[in-house]
């Protein structure tokens, strides 16, 4: 029989769209989706929204307090960045293959951030809620570990990418390991650091209004006391300076990441 | 010591002073100025950072190396935990072809400029707001429930594949479509005889790292907006049953799924020169 790679082609096509296809009407099974009431949703839901969602007279006098709950998610997003990545840093140095001062540090601050990262930011927030209860650390920490764990993986990544030949050519002519570290390693680094820390403050912004719904801080806890409590002109004041606050930290990053990169 | 001034004056200058490096040093001294703020006037609510940390060590050490399962079987959580698969995966499928063709009506060497800036400009609208607000948004019309967390998960996700779909279409090599567009193919030929070709394997990762995000959405979900799931038993065993040892065997069940993802994502991800 001769080899056909239409007909081959063709079967791989019905294989795959065949496997997609259960797999969906299986998903819609185990969550009980009905795509009915689900596409009815929509326009319902924005049909309601642009009626109920308009700040009003009343929504606009809760600015200056919205403004403030914005003020504490952002600098929890940015401190939490920060810090996690400037620890996030050192640990990759001693993990990186190319720095690493002994074999042995390698798995070790992998697993580490493996588990860092692979544990959603709710589950970390739900844990120190133990210890930390309803206080701004419990955001703090949440944002922390998840981004310590996301900046350890790729600064190893990006030091073993740039760091092993001027490591090899430092060493070679005799420098310290200190002096490797500061001289080569870190400024050969630096951009793509800060280029992460950026994203991960994005990213940390959308993390921090969820985890402050958990525990009553920030902007999450916001929006959650004023759509619950129906007033939602004031719940769509939340949202649209959320939306106007990633919108200009994105760019501001972009533009940063620019001339950076 | 007078003499000792003159190799300073002649020292070499290692970092140029160029613009990329000031930006460099003004990000980070923003950045610092900006924590230390916040660290200085953090709302504490009473209680000591070192206390917490102390506390928070001891958790760890339950909920790690004392995980079992009290209120609910293993079969409950497996269960519990495959529907918040289903949810990551039914909102990746249905926010994957969807935002497949909106990505090719944002691409730039696919559709004219003004349908490009409609559907970016719509998608960053939709990003900015986080996943979590779409799904109460949608709560109001729907209830809360799966309908209206795998609406909202939906439309987050058609948000981040449209972007990214839109830019691994453009990477496409301009004389290809020139050349198909030359030998008189439709529109919808070179789609699917260039565009998908080429692009296939950038597309399967994106969806991929999607599925990854919208997994642990489904467990945030589950926690904060009545989703169900695995996240939903851990919300109560957090804030209901106070049972840490409880919360840990989900953890575990969380995680090893979560790596497992991860694992298979590095292998996929051969395909996409970009970043994650």
């Amino acid at each position: 029989m001769q080899y056909d790679v239409f007909r081959q082609r063709r079967n791989q096509r019905l294989i795959f769209f065949g496997v997609l296809i259960a797999l969906t009407y299986g998903s819609m099974v185990l969550t009980a989706f009905d795509p009915v009431a689900g596409l009815a949703a929509i326009p319902r839901a924005f049909i309601w929204g642009a009626s109920n969602f308009i700040p009003d007279e009343s929504a606009m006098r809760r600015l200056p307090r919205i403004l403030e709950r914005l003020q504490e998610t952002v600098l929890v997003s940015i401190s939490s960045a920060t810090v996690a990545s400037a620890l996030g840093l050192v640990v990759a140095v001693l993990g990186a293959n190319t720095t690493r001062p002994h074999p042995w540090f390698s798995i070790p601050t992998r697993a580490i951030a493996s588990i860092f990262r692979n544990v959603d930011v709710s589950v970390w927030a739900l844990v120190l809620l133990f210890s930390f209860g309803q206080s701004g650390y419990t955001g703090f920490f949440a944002l922390f570990f998840v981004t310590f764990g996301f900046i350890v993986r790729v600064m190893i990544e990006t030091i073993d990418e740039v760091g092993t030949e001027p490591v090899e050519a430092l060493r070679a002519s005799g420098a310290s390991y200190m002096a490797t570290i500061s001289q080569s390693v870190i400024p050969a680094c630096l951009p793509q650091l800060i280029s992460w820390v950026l994203y991960m403050i994005e990213t940390n912004i959308r993390s921090a209004t969820l985890i402050g719904i958990l525990t009553g801080t920030g902007i999450g806890f916001a929006f959650d006391l004023y759509f619950k409590s129906f007033n939602y002109g004031a719940a769509g004041l939340v949202v649209f300076v959320i939306v106007i606050t990633v919108l200009l930290i994105e760019a501001l990053s972009n533009t940063i990441r620019r001339s950076i990169l | 010591m007078t003499t000792n001034t003159r190799p300073v004056a002649q020292r070499i200058r290692v970092r140029p002073r160029n613009k990329a490096n000031l930006i460099i040093q003004a990000t980070l001294i923003g950045l610092l100025l900006l924590t230390l703020y916040h660290l200085a006037t953090f709302d504490s609510r009473g209680i000591s950072p070192i206390e917490g940390i102390a506390k928070t060590l001891e958790s760890f050490r339950t909920l790690f190396f004392e995980p079992r399962l009290k209120n609910v079987s293993l079969g409950e959580m497996l269960y519990a935990l495959s529907i918040t698969v289903a949810m990551g995966l039914l909102t990746t499928i249905f926010g994957a072809v969807i935002a497949f063709f909106l990505a090719l009506g944002a691409a730039r060497n696919l559709a004219p400029r003004w349908l490009n800036n409609l559907i970016t400009g719509g998608t960053a609208f939709i990003r900015a707001v986080p996943t979590v607000l779409w799904v109460l948004f949608f709560a109001v019309a729907a209830g809360l429930g799966s309908v209206a967390a795998v609406v909202g998960m939906t439309f987050h996700s058609v948000g981040y594949l449209i972007k990214a779909y839109a830019e691994s279409f453009e990477e496409l090599d301009a004389g290809v479509l020139e050349a198909l567009r030359a030998s008189g193919a439709s529109w919808w030929q070179t789609i699917f005889q260039a565009v998908v070709p080429t692009s296939a394997s950038a597309l399967l990762s994106w969806t991929f790292v999607r599925f990854e995000i919208n997994f642990s959405t489904a467990i945030a979900m589950g926690a904060v907006a009545g989703a169900g799931g695995i996240g939903f038993d851990m919300f109560m065993a957090s804030t209901f049953y106070l049972d840490l040892r409880e919360l840990g065997a989900f953890t575990y069940a969380v995680l090893i799924f979560a790596i497992a993802l991860e694992w298979f994502a590095t292998r996929l991800k051969g395909g996409l020169g970009a970043r994650v």
